[in-house]
C-alpha cells in the first residue's frame, strides 16, 4: 500500500543537553562518560535539606538558542512536574510549564522553509537507568541500577509546531537545528551520546483535512533513524486507516534493527503531574541590558555562514550549496574564509575544504592551508599533490606547505629532466605524436599520462602541454 | 455543607498518585477528615480574588543565579552507603515496570 | 538559668569552662530528660571535644566566636553532617546526612557546642509533638500536658533549662506555639532572612527556621549569628540585616501598637487578658495603643491548609525508598515505593500529603492551590494595609494555653485551628515573635505575639524586650 492521498504531519520535541561546565542547579560536573555516580551531591541527588541554585551560563545558552530561533525571550518561572519514577532523585522534575523563557519563533530549512517554533524551555535531565537481564532492555528485567551522574544536566526542549510534512523534511528542520545549537555553543550535538534527543509527533491526514491522531516516537538516536522512523510510522497509520481501522494515541518505540515502531508497555496509570511553582527558585526575568549582552556575543548562525561562502565564491549552483553546506556543517568556513582573503580562489579552496579536510585526523592551521590552495592555484603543486599535502598538515598543522611539498618529494622537476623526459616518451611513442601533429588534441592527455608515469607524478601537467605545444609548432 | 466533598473513590486516587496504600478503615477516616478540611476552605474558595495575582515568595525576589563553576567533589561513597541497596556503584532497585513519561 | 548571653560571657572571662558548661547540660538532660523526651539523639562526644577546643582556644587568648560554649540544641529536622537526622519519622530513622546546614555551619563557626537533636511533629507536621514517631514530647511545666509542635523538643529542652538557646522551624506557627506553651521566647523571622539551606523540607514557601530562648536579648543575638544572605538558598534575601541586638534598648516610646482583634478572636479569657495586660505594658512604656481590623487574616487557615500540604506532598516524593531511608523490599518499583511509604509515613503526614496531592490534582489546582495563592496576596494586601497606620501588631500567639495528650488527636480540624493566629506571618513571610507573659488560669504559660512588616524583625525584638521587662513575675 502506498502513502498516495495522504499528508503526513510530524512535530519534533527536542531536547539539548547544554554544554556547561557545572549541572542546572549544583556545583557538580556536567559530564559524560565519568564513573557512576561520581557527579552527584546532596541537591542533584535530591537529599533531604538541599536547595537548587540556578546556574547563570545554562541560561545565558538557553536564551542563545531562544534568540537564534527567532523566539520571544520573556520573563519565566519553573514549575515542579511531579511524578515517581526511580531515575529522578526528587520525584520531579524542575521544568518550566505554563511560562516558558523562550515562546514563538522560527526556524528556516536551507531549501527555505520555514517551521515555526512554539517554545524552547528549561529543564533539568534524569539519572540513567540499566536494566539487569537478558534483553538489556527495561521488560523483563528483573533490576536496574541507577547512576546520577546525569541528574541536574541543564536541558532545553525545543518543541516544534506540526509544520514538517516528510521524513526528508524532519530530517533537515533537526539537521539545521542541531547546526544553530552547536553554532551558539549550546551543545556538542552528539546524537549517539544523547546530548541530543529527539521524539517524533507524527499523524497522517488527507490533505486539507483536520490533523489525525497522533503517535509519538521515541529512541531515534541519529537522523537517519528519524527520517526512517517516521517514514515507517506514517505508513503504518495509512495501512490502518485503509484497512478501515482507527490509530491508538500512543507513544512508540523505534527498533533500528527491524526498522519499525513498536508499542510500548501502555503505562499503568493516566499521569496527572501536579505542575505548581517551584517555590524553591524565585522568578528568572530577562532584564533589557542583560539580553543585550547575549544578543551581542551571539555568533553567527549556520544560514548566515553559508549566505557569506556563496557570496564569496559568487555561485549559487546546487554543486556550490553542496558544498558550501558540507563546509558550514563542520565549521570549516573560518578556512575559506582565511584562504580566499589570502588570495587563493574561493571554489577551489571550498572544494578542498570540503572534500579534503576532517576536524578528526586535525585541521591545517588557516596560514598552512591557504598557503597550499594558493600553489595548487599557481599550479605549483598538481591537485595530487596538493591533496597530499593538506594530509600531512592534518598532524603537523603549522607547517609550511612547500617544505612539505619537498619532504615529499613533490619539488618541481628542473626543467631539463622535464624536456628530457618529454622527448623520450614522443620517441617511444612515434605514431601518437604524429596524430597529434596532425591536430588530436585528445592525445595530449596521453603524453600528460606516460610523462607523469615516467616522473612518478611530480610533473606538472600544464607544463607539458604547454611544451607539446610549442614542440607542434 | 450537606455533601461530602470527597468521595473514598477520590481519596483511593489520590492515595494511588501518592503511592500510599490506605486499609479500609483508614480510607473510611481519610475521607471525613480531609473533607471537612476542603469545607473548611469553602471560606476562600467562595471569594472572588479575579483581580489578585498569585503569590508565590512575599518579597519579589529574582534572578537568584549561580555562576557555572564546579565546586562539589564527589561524596560517592558517603552518598552509596547511605543507599538501601547498591550493586557497581549504583543504585539498586526492582522491576521497573513502564518507560518514564 | 543562665542566659546564652551571660555564659558566652563568662566562658570567655574565664570564669566558666566550655567542658563545665557542657557537662551540666548534659548531667541536667540526663537527669529531667527521661520524663520529658526533649532529645531524639545526643551528641556527647563531639560536644565535650568541640568544648574542649572552646576552652582551649580561651586559654590561648585566640578569638572567640560570639556564642563560644553555649549549648545548642536543634530540631531534628536540620541535616547535620554524619549525625543522624530523622524528622521523628520512622521513613529517615538512622540516615546520615553527608553535609552540614547552613545554620549548622554558622553555628559551628560561632564556637557554639550543638548537644542534641530535639524532638518533633514528624516532618514538622503538627502542633503538639504528639506526631513524632518516636513518642511524644512532655511540656516541662506540666507532664499531662503537650509542649506545643511541632518544635516542641526545642522549646521543651530550653524551657526545662537543659540549654539556654535552640532552633526550630516554623511554617505556621511551629516555633511560636510551642514557645508559648512552654513560656519561652520563641522567634519567626522575616521568609529569606535564615538560610533553610540544610532544613529538611516541610512547605518550602513557608518554612524559616528561628531561635528559641529565655530571654529577648539571646534570640537578637542568636539572630546575629545565623542571619544572613547564603548563596545556597535561592530564595535567601542578599541584604543587609537590621540591627537586631541595637533594638533592644529602643524602647517603644512613640511607636504605633495595633492591637488585632483578629489576633484574639476565639482566644480563651484568660489568654486575652494576658494580651490586654501586655497592651497597657507598652501603653505605659509609651506606645500608642490603636485598634485594628484586619479580617483577612483569618482566611489564612484555608490558604495555609491547602498551600502547605501540596508543597509537602511534592517535597515527601523523594522518600520513596531508592536512594536513602527506608525501603520495605518489594519485586517491582511501584509496589516497593508504595509499601515504603505506607510503613514509613505516620497517619498525620499521610493525610496531609493526600491533602496536598488532592489540592494540585488535575481539576482542582485553580479551585484549591490557585485560590490559595491569591488568598495570600489578599493577606499580604490588608497586612500592608494596617501597616500604613500601626508599626507593629500585637496579638495572642495561641487561642489557649498548652493542652492535654489526647485531646485533639481525633480532631484534625480542631489541632490546625490551634496555628490561627500564627499563619498569617507565614503567608506574608514576616517576622514575629512570642513572648512569655504570666500564666493563665491553669497555670501554665502563656505567649503574646508581635508581628512587624517584611525584614522588620528588629521591630519584633525592640517591641518584644519592653513586654519581656513588664511581663508578670
Ligand atoms: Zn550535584
Amino acid at each position: 500500500m502506498s502513502m498516495e492521498g495522504y499528508e503526513t504531519v510530524i512535530g519534533l520535541e527536542v531536547h539539548c543537553e547544554l554544554k556547561t561546565a557545572s549541572k542546572l542547579f549544583c556545583g557538580c560536573r556536567n559530564a559524560f562518560g565519568d564513573a557512576p555516580n561520581t557527579n552527584v551531591c546532596p541537591v542533584c541527588l535530591g537529599l533531604p535539606g538541599s536547595l537548587p541554585v540556578l546556574n547563570r551560563h545554562a541560561v545565558e545558552l538557553a536564551i542563545r538558542i531562544g534568540l537564534a530561533l527567532n523566539c520571544a525571550v520573556k520573563p519565566s518561572n519553573f514549575h515542579r512536574k511531579n511524578y515517581f519514577y526511580p531515575d529522578m532523585p526528587k520525584d520531579y522534575q524542575i521544568s518550566q510549564y505554563d511560562e516558558p523563557l523562550n515562546e514563538g519563533g522560527s526556524l528556516e530549512l536551507p531549501d527555505g522553509t520555514v517551521i515555526g517554533i512554539t517554545r524552547a524551555h528549561m529543564e533539568e535531565d534524569t539519572g540513567k537507568s540499566t536494566h539487569l537481564g537478558s534483553s538489556g532492555r527495561i521488560h523483563g528485567a528483573e533490576n536496574s541500577l541507577i547512576d546520577y551522574n546525569r541528574s541536574g544536566v541543564p536541558l532545553v526542549e525545543i518543541v516544534s509546531e506540526p509544520d514538517m510534512r516528510s521524513g526528508v523534511q524532519a530530517r533537515a528542520y533537526a539537521a539545521e537545528l542541531r547546526a544553530i545549537l552547536m553554532a551558539v555553543g549550546a551543545t556538542d550535538g552528539r546524537l549517539e551520546e544523547g546530548s541530543m534527543r529527539i521524539d517524533a509527533n507524527v499523524s497522517v491526514r488527507k490533505p486539507g483535512k483536520p490533523f489525525g491522531t497522533r503517535c509519538e516516537i521515541k529512541n531515534l538516536n541519529s537522523l537517519r533513524s528519524l527520517q526512517r522512523a517516521i517514514e515507517y510510522e506514517a505508513q503504518r497509520q495509512v495501512n490502518l486507516l485503509e484497512a478501515g481501522e482507527r490509530i491508538a494515541q500512543e507513544t512508540r518505540h523505534w527498533d533500528e534493527a527491524a526498522g519499525r515502531t513498536g508499542t510500548m508497555r501502555s503505562k499503568e496509570e493516566a499521569y496527572d503531574y501536579r505542575y505548581f511553582p517551584e517555590p524553591d527558585l524565585v522568578p528568572l526575568v530577562p532584564e533589557e541590558d542583560w539580553l543585550a549582552e547575549i544578543a551581542a556575543s551571539m555568533p553567527a548562525l549556520p544560514k548566515q555562514r553559508r549566505q557569506n561562502l556563496l557570496d564569496l565564491c559568487g555561485a549559487d549552483d546546487q554543486a556550490t550549496k553542496d558544498l558550501v553546506a558540507t563546509v558550514v556543517d563542520r565549521d570549516l568556513d573560518p578556512l575559506v574564509i582565511e584562504a580566499t582573503l589570502a588570495g587563493a580562489p574561493a571554489a577551489l579552496a571550498l572544494a578542498r575544504a570540503a572534500n579534503e579536510l576532517d576536524a578528526t585526523a586535525g585541521l591545517p592551521s588557516g596560514p598552512s592551508f591557504a598557503r597550499t590552495v594558493a600553489l595548487e592555484a599557481s599550479g605549483t603543486l598538481s591537485a595530487t599533490q596538493a591533496k597530499a599535502v593538506l594530509g600531512v598538515l592534518a598532524t603537523r598543522p603549522t607547517d609550511d606547505p612547500e617544505a612539505v611539498a619537498k619532504e615529499l618529494g613533490f619539488e618541481q622537476l628542473s626543467d631539463d629532466t622535464l624536456l628530457t623526459t618529454i622527448a623520450a616518451v614522443l620517441e617511444a611513442n612515434p605514431e601518437e605524436w604524429a596524430r597529434y601533429r596532425d591536430g588530436d588534441d585528445k592525445l595530449a592527455q596521453f603524453f600528460i599520462g606516460k610523462v607523469m608515469a615516467a616522473t612518478k607524478g611530480k610533473a606538472n601537467g600544464k607544463a607539458v602541454v604547454a611544451e607539446l605545444v610549442a614542440r607542434r609548432g | 455543607m450537606s455533601e461530602p466533598l470527597l468521595t473514598t473513590a477520590d481519596v483511593a486516587h489520590v492515595a494511588k498518585l501518592a503511592r500510599l496504600e490506605l486499609t479500609d478503615e483508614e480510607l473510611a477516616t481519610f475521607t471525613d477528615q480531609l473533607s471537612q478540611v476542603l469545607e473548611h476552605a469553602s471560606d476562600i474558595a467562595a471569594l472572588d480574588l479575579d483581580g489578585l495575582g498569585p503569590t508565590a515568595h512575599p518579597f519579589g525576589l529574582t534572578n537568584a543565579l549561580r555562576e557555572d563553576v564546579v565546586t562539589e567533589v564527589s561524596m560517592r561513597d558517603d552518598i552509596l552507603a547511605a543507599a538501601p541497596a547498591v550493586e557497581d556503584d549504583r543504585f539498586k532497585v526492582g522491576r521497573i515496570l513502564g518507560e518514564a513519561p | 538559668m543562665t542566659t546564652a548571653i551571660e555564659l558566652a560571657a563568662a566562658i570567655k572571662r574565664g570564669e566558666r569552662s566550655a567542658v563545665s558548661v557542657a557537662e551540666e547540660a548534659f548531667a541536667a538532660i540526663s537527669a529531667r530528660d527521661g520524663e520529658i523526651h526533649a532529645f531524639l539523639s545526643l551528641g556527647q562526644d563531639h560536644a565535650m571535644e568541640a568544648a574542649a577546643r572552646v576552652d582551649a582556644a580561651v586559654a590561648q587568648g585566640a578569638p572567640l566566636g560570639p556564642l563560644a560554649g553555649v549549648p545548642v540544641a536543634l530540631k531534628d529536622n536540620m541535616c547535620t553532617k554524619g549525625w543522624e537526622t530523622t524528622c521523628a519519622s520512622k521513613i529517615l530513622e538512622g540516615w546520615k546526612p553527608p553535609y552540614d546546614g547552613t545554620v549548622v555551619e554558622r553555628l559551628h563557626a560561632a564556637g557554639a557546642i550543638v548537644v542534641g537533636k530535639t524532638n518533633l511533629d514528624e516532618f514538622a507536621m503538627g502542633s503538639s509533638t504528639e506526631n513524632s514517631a518516636f513518642g511524644p514530647t512532655r511540656n516541662p511545666h506540666d507532664l499531662t500536658k503537650v509542649p506545643g509542635g511541632s518544635s516542641g523538643g526545642s522549646a521543651a529542652a530550653v524551657a526545662a533549662g537543659f540549654v539556654p538557646l535552640s532552633f526550630g522551624s516554623d511554617t505556621g506557627g511551629s516555633i511560636r506555639l510551642p514557645a508559648a506553651y512552654c513560656g519561652t521566647v520563641g522567634l519567626k523571622p522575616s521568609y529569606g532572612f535564615i538560610s533553610r539551606y540544610g532544613l529538611v523540607a516541610f512547605a518550602s514557601s513557608l518554612d524559616q527556621i528561628g531561635p528559641f530562648t529565655t530571654t529577648v536579648a539571646d534570640a537578637a543575638l542568636s539572630m546575629e549569628v545565623v542571619a544572613g544572605y547564603d548563596p545556597k538558598d535561592a530564595t535567601s534575601i542578599n541584604e543587609a540585616m537590621p540591627d537586631f541586638t541595637g533594638a533592644l534598648s529602643k524602647g517603644v516610646e512613640g511607636l504605633k501598637v495595633g492591637v488585632c482583634a483578629d489576633l484574639l478572636d476565639g482566644a480563651a479569657p484568660d489568654v486575652a487578658r494576658r494580651v490586654a495586660e501586655a497592651a497597657a505594658v507598652l501603653e505605659a512604656a509609651g506606645a500608642t495603643l490603636v485598634e485594628v481590623a484586619v479580617p483577612e487574616l483569618k482566611l489564612g487557615l484555608s490558604a495555609y491548609y491547602l498551600l502547605a500540604p501540596a508543597e509537602a506532598s511534592s517535597n515527601l516524593a523523594r522518600y520513596d525508598g531508592v536512594r536513602f531511608g527506608l525501603r520495605e523490599e518489594r519485586d517491582d518499583v511501584v509496589a516497593m515505593n508504595t509499601a515504603t511509604r505506607t510503613a514509613g509515613f505516620g497517619a498525620e503526614v499521610k493525610r496531609r500529603i493526600m491533602l496536598g496531592t488532592y489540592a494540585l490534582s488535575a481539576g482542582y489546582y485553580d479551585a484549591y492551590y490557585g485560590k490559595a495563592q491569591k488568598t495570600r496576596t489578599l493577606i499580604l494586601h490588608a497586612l500592608d494595609r494596617a501597616y500604613e497606620s500601626v508599626d507593629v501588631l500585637l496579638g495572642a500567639t495561641t487561642p489557649t494555653t498548652a493542652f492535654g495528650f489526647g485531646d485533639k488527636v481525633a480532631d484534625p480540624m480542631s489541632m490546625y485551628l490551634s496555628d490561627l493566629f500564627t499563619i498569617p506571618s507565614n503567608l506574608a513571610g514576616h517576622p514575629a515573635i512570642s513572648v512569655p507573659f504570666g500564666t493563665g488560669d491553669d497555670a501554665m504559660p502563656i505567649g503574646v505575639q508581635v508581628l512587624a512588616p517584611g525584614k522588620r524583625d528588629d521591630l519584633c525584638l525592640q517591641v518584644a524586650a519592653v513586654l519581656e521587662a513588664g511581663a508578670p513575675r
